[in-house]
Parts: C-alpha cells; sequence; structure tokens
C-alpha cells in the first residue's frame, strides 16, 4: 500500500489535537469524564493513524517496538508500586491517605500516579498488539 | 420526550444493523457494521447519561477493536464461508435464550428510572455523598475506580498486561521462527512496507 501525500498532510494537522486531547482527557479526568484507560486509547488511536497513513517503518521508528513493550509492564509496575508505597509508610495496600498530610492532596496524588500507570499499560497494550498485527505480511 | 425520541430512534438503527450483520457475508463490511454498532451503542450511553463508558465504547469499540479487525482482514480471506449444513439446533438454542432474555427483562425497572434498587443502595449513596470529603474528586467514577475500587482497577490492568504479552507472545513467537528459517533479519522479513 502506497502513502498518499494528501491523507499525509491532512492528519498531520490532527497528530497533536489527538494528543492533547488524549491528555486532557488523562488528567482532567478527576472533574470530567476520562482517565487513565480512555487516554491511553485514544494515544494509541493516534498512533494507529500515523501509522495507516505513513507506513509501519516510519511508525516504528517514532515509537520503536521496543519501547511499547517496555510501556506495558511498567504502567502496572507505577500501579501496584503506588500500592506499596503506603505500605512502607505503615497503612494498608492502595491507601492514599498515607502519602501526603492533607488527607485530599493524598488521595488526588494517588489517583493521579495510578491513573499514568493504567495510561502507559492500556496505551502500551494496544499498540503493541497493532504492532504485532500489522508487521506480519501475508 | 425528545431524549425518548432519540433512544428509539437509536435503538432501532442498532436492531437494523444487527440484522445487516447477521445478513452480510462481506467481512469487511461487517467490521465496519459493528463498528457503526459499537458508536450508536456509545451515543445510547451518552443519552443515559454515563459518559465515561459512552466515551470508552467509543474509543475501544468503534475505533481500536475496528482498526485491528481490519488488520486480521488484510492477513485472512474478507468472505465468509457459507454453513455447510442447515444449523437448526443452534437455531432453537438461540430462539430460547432470546425468550428467557425477554422474560428476564420484563422485571427490569423502567428505562431511564431514577429510583432503582442499584441508585438507592447503601453503597451508591454512601460514594455520592462521601466522594468529594474523602477524595476531593467530583467524578465519582474517577473517585471509584481509582482509589474506593483501586484494587479491583489493579486487577483490570492487569488483564490488559496479561491479554497484550498473551498476543505478543502467539504473533512474535511465529515471526521469530519464520526469520531464522529464511535467515533473513527482522527488518529483511518485511516484504511490503
Amino acid at each position: 500500500m502506497k502513502p498518499d501525500l494528501i491523507l499525509q498532510v491532512g492528519a498531520k494537522f490532527l497528530f497533536p489535537f489527538i494528543l492533547v486531547f488524549a491528555l486532557y482527557v488523562q488528567f482532567h479526568g478527576d472533574y470530567g469524564p476520562g482517565g487513565g484507560f480512555q487516554a491511553g486509547v485514544i494515544s494509541a488511536a493516534m498512533l494507529i493513524l500515523y501509522t495507516i497513513t505513513y507506513g509501519l517503518p516510519a511508525a516504528q521508528r517514532a515509537v520503536p517496538p521496543r519501547l511499547v513493550e517496555l510501556m506495558i509492564p511498567v504502567g502496572v509496575l507505577i500501579f501496584a508500586g503506588t500500592g506499596v508505597v503506603p505500605m512502607l509508610l505503615g497503612d494498608n495496600y492502595l491507601a492514599y491517605y498515607a502519602l501526603m498530610e492533607h488527607p485530599q492532596h493524598a488521595q488526588e496524588w494517588g489517583v493521579l500516579i495510578v491513573e499514568i500507570g493504567v495510561l502507559l499499560a492500556v496505551a502500551g497494550t494496544m499498540i503493541a498488539i497493532f504492532y504485532a498485527f500489522s508487521g506480519r505480511s501475508r | 420526550m425528545t431524549e425518548a425520541l432519540i433512544t428509539m430512534v437509536l435503538l432501532t438503527l442498532m436492531a437494523a444493523v444487527t440484522v445487516g450483520i447477521i445478513r452480510m457475508r462481506n467481512l469487511f463490511g461487517i467490521v465496519i457494521l459493528s463498528g457503526i454498532y459499537s458508536f450508536l451503542m456509545a451515543s445510547v450511553m451518552m443519552l443515559l447519561d454515563a459518559v465515561d463508558v459512552a466515551m470508552t465504547e467509543a474509543s475501544v469499540g468503534a475505533g481500536i477493536s475496528t482498526v485491528l479487525l481490519l488488520t486480521v482482514l488484510y492477513l485472512t480471506r474478507s468472505r465468509e464461508m457459507v454453513p455447510v449444513h442447515q444449523p437448526v439446533i443452534p437455531l432453537f438454542l438461540a430462539i430460547g435464550v432470546a425468550v428467557m432474555l425477554i422474560y428476564g427483562s420484563m422485571d427490569l425497572p423502567p428505562f431511564g428510572a431514577a429510583a432503582t434498587p442499584v441508585n438507592q443502595s447503601a453503597v451508591s449513596t454512601y460514594y455520592l455523598q462521601r466522594s468529594i470529603p474523602d477524595t476531593g474528586i467530583p467524578n465519582v467514577v474517577t473517585s471509584v475506580l481509582a482509589s474506593y475500587r483501586g484494587f479491583d482497577t489493579l486487577g483490570e490492568v492487569t488483564v490488559v498486561f496479561i491479554a497484550g504479552i498473551g498476543v505478543l507472545t502467539l504473533l512474535r513467537g511465529r515471526r521469530k521462527k519464520h526469520a531464522v528459517d529464511t535467515g533473513t533479519g527482522k527488518n529483511g522479513k518485511r516484504k511490503s512496507p
């Protein structure tokens, strides 16, 4: 499949907006709809659009498969590790209150870090599966 | 009133799309139709004020899974085989399950009703009242998912992780063996960029 110039130029305008929207969904999840899962899927969709318009080699130069495969376990480890920190501070697993003095700030920070873990794991999984499928020729 | 009308139109369209999926033999069309189905479902979720679910349905159901199915379609045939025999027993099974489901749905509370057992239970009342004092997070969905039920979400992320490495192990293992057979490297294997 030969990449199309018009599609490439047209899609180029969309990438920053999709990525900013994904970050908005990620960090505004406390106040509006969204969160790590949705943001991960949206950012993966951006890379898929890039792959469709620019081809798989270009996409894998921008986001190497090794990085994508690293994102999946790192995301899970961030989530699980955030749970361990309160345990070391003498509270229960995933009890964010131990993270900080102010209880609401502690909760908000805990949720923020955990959501970043979800983002990495989900985006990494989606992109990795897409790479694995599209890397196979018939 | 308008909301009920829009819901009816959406549900009718969903039924039409389902009939289309059943009758169609072209897999490409079926993938696109299932994407449309997910999008209609997301619109229904919007009408039910379940914005988080609608967003997930639109991005996962209509977005990612459509793209993944299309890439799978590239590797397989794009036409569904005609069944070799008349599936009579599955037909009766499907009708039986449908009758049971419709009978079960008779006991459901009216569509969009506020006074349901789920809405009035002690658990949901607790979350709705305590979310801001406890966590300072106005979106109760987020505070339940990431804080009150954080351990459940950790389990979900682990499921995503396991699914990801499962697919990668299945697909990558084959490619590596093939690359050894032909004696070409990782880049030499890819024929069509």
